[in-house]
């Protein structure tokens, strides 16, 4: 019985016909794939991109160089300088990701006490070097400036649940 | 010794302890702010309340003192409760600003607040805000993290005997600070840092450099006195953050005096990192086989009384000895390590050792200083007079400088005339000396360095002889030495050999051309325009007086840079940790000096540490005692004769800056202007 069936399949394609017959069904279904980089899928607000560094309204950079984020980097991806600045006030003179060894575990933005570094939700930041992924305070903080609006919409949706 | 229960368990204590003690006795822990076990009870933080059984309310355990039958409980719900209430009581004015205190991370407020606190705070109105206090370079105030527990203020009135702290104001005003605007002017300003147990007081140079948990913590010994005060030296990285004090009941307690502590950011400062030749001239960077080919090259043909070698007052022991053995096979007994021309006679230990020791000071009941400034000298050996001063029943006398040395005195003189007196017997305060059970006197190396030193050493010895101040089982001669290096130095019989010439003889024949080549061991308190046309090796960690002068500069290892032995003033040999690496090209002192040997062609047998220090024991068995002191048998010592009429000058003009290390730091600079400067006063123009 199995020697007819078998040599039916084979001798009329019946498999070939089923298959093109699924891929024709296909056609009329909706897509799942989107046409990147012109179009984008959908991001969680507690997305974890790209870090930047916020600022206050005022323009006053938010960190306090209070190095909570160095210490809880679990893979210590961080490296904080400290000293007062002229008017007193105790801030970073150096703030370094090594956005290489980040895992992007969001331990940081979790630790920070004023909400200064954030994982934004930026996630084509992709380099050609290495060094370009090294950031330093100035790129931080111009992630910041840049992401600012998105970043702020992303912990307004975010701020009920904690 | 009253018999208490403390959780079920019985404890016994000495009378006259109170609760808190018994309860740590007990092994129950009770938490505390304002209770501290050098200072006196105030009772005031309120956090220390246990149940005490027939009690209508908690008690403030500090306050309370032990009772026979007492019943004790730290951890029933009431104690509990009134924890959590005191707790959330402190924390209605603190500012909760820890992310920016730095004390964050090692604050007894932060810790007790999680440990006996409550979650969140059910205060919803206006904190209090107080205005900060300048109180100098060294100590930053941020007064609205005040808890007003007053050990700030109980210590500058009974351990440092400075009264500028203090409260005013009561209730919500209640606010600590000096009363008008000043100084907390006393050497031991740091320690109400460490004393306090919030953020109020904290290290202004430290300020915002560094957090307690990124650093390593090497436990070492400070050199930039003679206590051989015990320190923890904090690095991070290659840097040295912060130093502060380590317990060490014998010798510096729980405190340390501020340029110990403050000067550490001179070791940032003006160092000396590669070699260094003198080429036409100026001095040029060169490699270690170029530095050692100079020498060597210089030193060819020179006979060993021509050449002549001095060691400094940060050098250590190790290194002392091998400059020793170096100088033997070169065949000089030129050498001496008492770079101020102190007439110490190395002979006899007990003749230049702190004999009493510093812990016994507290046993003594007479004492005499014999020009000196221990206040300057050594702030932790005069906090130690104070504490027995403020006991009772301590008369002491001084010859010399009339300072403030936070304790009463007798003035009994200017200069030696009126030691000349109380040998004689003549002097009213000699009756008082001979009815003393344990009279000791201090000798400072201000009346040791003047052309009579070894005259009053003899004079001082005399007198020590004739009124009792050695007896069975005590000894009350001391010497009291300002520099780490002096006393290893002489233990190690690093002094002029058979006609070999001190100091004054080195400087003299360098100058008239006898003495050819001269090696410094950071030796910098000389006059280095005296050394004419010698050839100056210095071996240092600084860039000071001594290599400004030096033909070769060898670079050495700082005291926070190289495992070392240091003797201390009592003859106690204590060992340094290496807490970072010496910098860029430096080395360890002892091991420069053993590949010099070898490219002179005199090579030293030591290889390893190990066989340095082997070495050190077999040259003066003291130093196998690490930690200890060996007592020294009294015996006979200075050159009696005729004492001058100059009165006593300390040999400490400036005590925020004595040695290299220290006038490298911009902070003992600030303590300097701060402290010492006369301030300017107000004229007319001044709003």
């Amino acid at each position: 019985m199995a020697l007819v069936d078998r040599t039916f399949r084979s001798l009329f394609l019946t498999e070939l016909a089923v298959g093109f017959a699924i891929t024709f069904r296909q056609m009329f279904k909706p897509k799942v794939t989107v046409n990147y980089p012109h179009e984008k899928g959908p991001l969680s607000s507690r997305f974890r991109g790209e870090h930047a560094l916020r600022r206050y309204a005022s323009g006053e950079e938010r960190c306090i160089a209070c190095k909570l984020c160095e210490a809880i980097c679990p893979a210590q991806a961080i490296t904080i300088e400290a000293e007062p600045r002229d008017d007193g006030s105790r801030r970073t003179t150096r703030y370094d990701i090594d956005m290489v060894k980040c895992i992007y575990c969001g331990f940081c933005q979790e630790a920070c006490p004023v909400d200064a570094i954030v994982e934004g939700p930026n996630y084509e930041f992709a380099a050609e070097t290495r060094e370009e992924l090294l950031y330093n305070k100035d790129k931080l903080l111009a992630n910041g400036d840049r992401w600012e609006c998105e970043i702020a919409a992303n912990l307004s949706t975010d701020a009920p649940y904690r | 010794m009253p018999k208490l229960i403390v959780n079920g368990v019985e404890v016994e204590v000495p009378q006259g302890s109170t609760v808190l003690q018994a309860c740590e006795a007990a092994g129950a822990e009770v938490p505390r702010f304002c209770y501290h076990d050098r200072l006196s009870i105030a009772g005031n933080c309120r956090m220390c309340l246990v149940e005490v059984e027939k009690s209508p309310k908690p008690v403030a355990s500090c306050a309370m003192p032990a009772n026979e039958g007492m019943v004790v409980k730290t951890n029933t719900p009431q104690v509990q409760k009134a924890r959590d209430g005191v707790m959330e009581f402190l924390l209605i004015n603190h500012p909760l600003d820890c992310p920016i205190c730095d004390q964050g991370g090692e604050c007894d407020l932060q810790d007790q607040a999680m440990a006996y606190g409550r979650g969140g705070s059910r205060y919803e109105d206006a904190k209090r805000a107080v205005k900060d206090k300048d109180i100098g370079p060294l100590v930053k105030t941020i007064m609205t993290r005040c808890i007003h527990c007053t050990r700030c203020i109980r210590f500058g009135e009974e351990v440092a005997g400075v009264e500028v702290l203090g409260l005013t104001g009561r209730g919500e005003h209640m606010e600590v600070g000096p009363y008008v605007e000043a100084v907390v002017n006393t050497e031991l300003s740091g320690n109400i840092i460490d004393l306090c147990p919030v953020g109020a007081l904290t290290s202004k140079p430290y300020e915002f450099h560094a957090r307690s948990w990124e650093l390593v913590k090497t436990e070492s010994i400070d050199v930039l006195d003679a206590v051989g005060a015990n320190i923890r030296i904090d690095t991070r990285g290659a840097e040295v953050m912060r130093i502060l004090p380590r317990l060490n009941e014998a010798v510096n307690e729980e405190w340390l005096a501020d340029k110990s502590r403050f000067a550490c950011d001179g070791l940032k400062k003006r160092r000396l990192d590669r070699c260094f030749v003198r080429r036409d001239g100026k001095l040029e960077p060169a490699s270690w086989d170029e530095a050692f080919a100079a020498i060597a090259t210089r030193l060819r043909g020179v006979p060993g009384n021509r050449i002549a070698a001095l060691a400094g007052d940060l050098a250590d022991a190790e290194a002392i000895l091998l400059l020793k053995e170096l100088m033997g096979a070169l065949g000089s007994t030129h050498i001496d390590c008492r770079q101020d021309g102190a007439k110490l006679d190395a002979s006899n230990r007990a003749g230049y050792l702190f004999n009493t020791t510093i812990a016994g000071i507290e046993q003594a009941d007479t004492c005499l200083l014999i020009g000196t400034n221990p206040r300057w000298e050594a702030p932790l050996v005069n906090a130690r007079l104070r504490k027995r001063w403020r006991r009772g029943g301590f008369a002491i006398g001084l010859i010399g400088e009339p300072r403030d040395l936070t304790y009463k005195y007798n003035h009994l003189g200017v200069g030696p005339q009126a030691l000349a007196e109380l040998a004689n017997g003549r002097h009213a305060f000699a009756e008082t000396l001979k009815g003393a059970k344990a009279p000791m006197l201090i000798l400072g190396q201000g009346a040791l360095v003047r052309s009579d030193g070894g005259q009053i050493l003899a004079a001082a010895r005399q007198i020590a002889g004739d009124l009792g101040f050695v007896r069975d089982g005590w000894n009350g001669f001391n010497v009291l030495h300002s520099a780490a290096a002096r006393v290893g130095g002489l233990d190690l019989g690093f002094v002029p050999g058979a006609d070999g010439r001190d100091v004054a003889g080195i400087l003299e024949g360098a100058q008239s051309g006898v003495i050819d080549v001269v090696y410094l061991l950071g030796a910098d308190e000389i006059d280095t325009s005296r050394f004419g046309k010698a050839f100056v090796i210095y071996q240092g960690h600084h860039g000071d007086a001594g290599a400004k002068r030096a033909d070769v500069v060898l670079p050495g290892a700082a005291y926070t840079e190289k495992d070392a032995t240091y003797v201390n003033l009592e003859g106690r040999p204590q060992r340094t940790h290496r807490a970072i690496h010496p910098l860029g090209e430096a080395r360890e002192d002892w091991k420069i000096l053993r590949a010099l040997s070898e490219a002179l062609g005199k090579q030293l047998p030591y290889d390893t540490l190990q066989s340095v220090r082997e070495r050190l024991g077999h040259v003066a068995p003291s130093f196998r005692a690490l930690g200890r002191v060996e007592p020294a048998s009294f015996g006979n010592f200075g050159t009696p004769g005729p004492l001058g009429p100059e009165p006593f000058k300390s040999n400490i003009a400036n005590y925020y800056m004595t040695d290299p290390i220290s006038r490298a730091s911009p902070t003992m600079a600030e303590c300097v202007a701060a402290f010492l400067t006369p301030a300017q006063g107000k004229t007319g123009t001044h709003g």
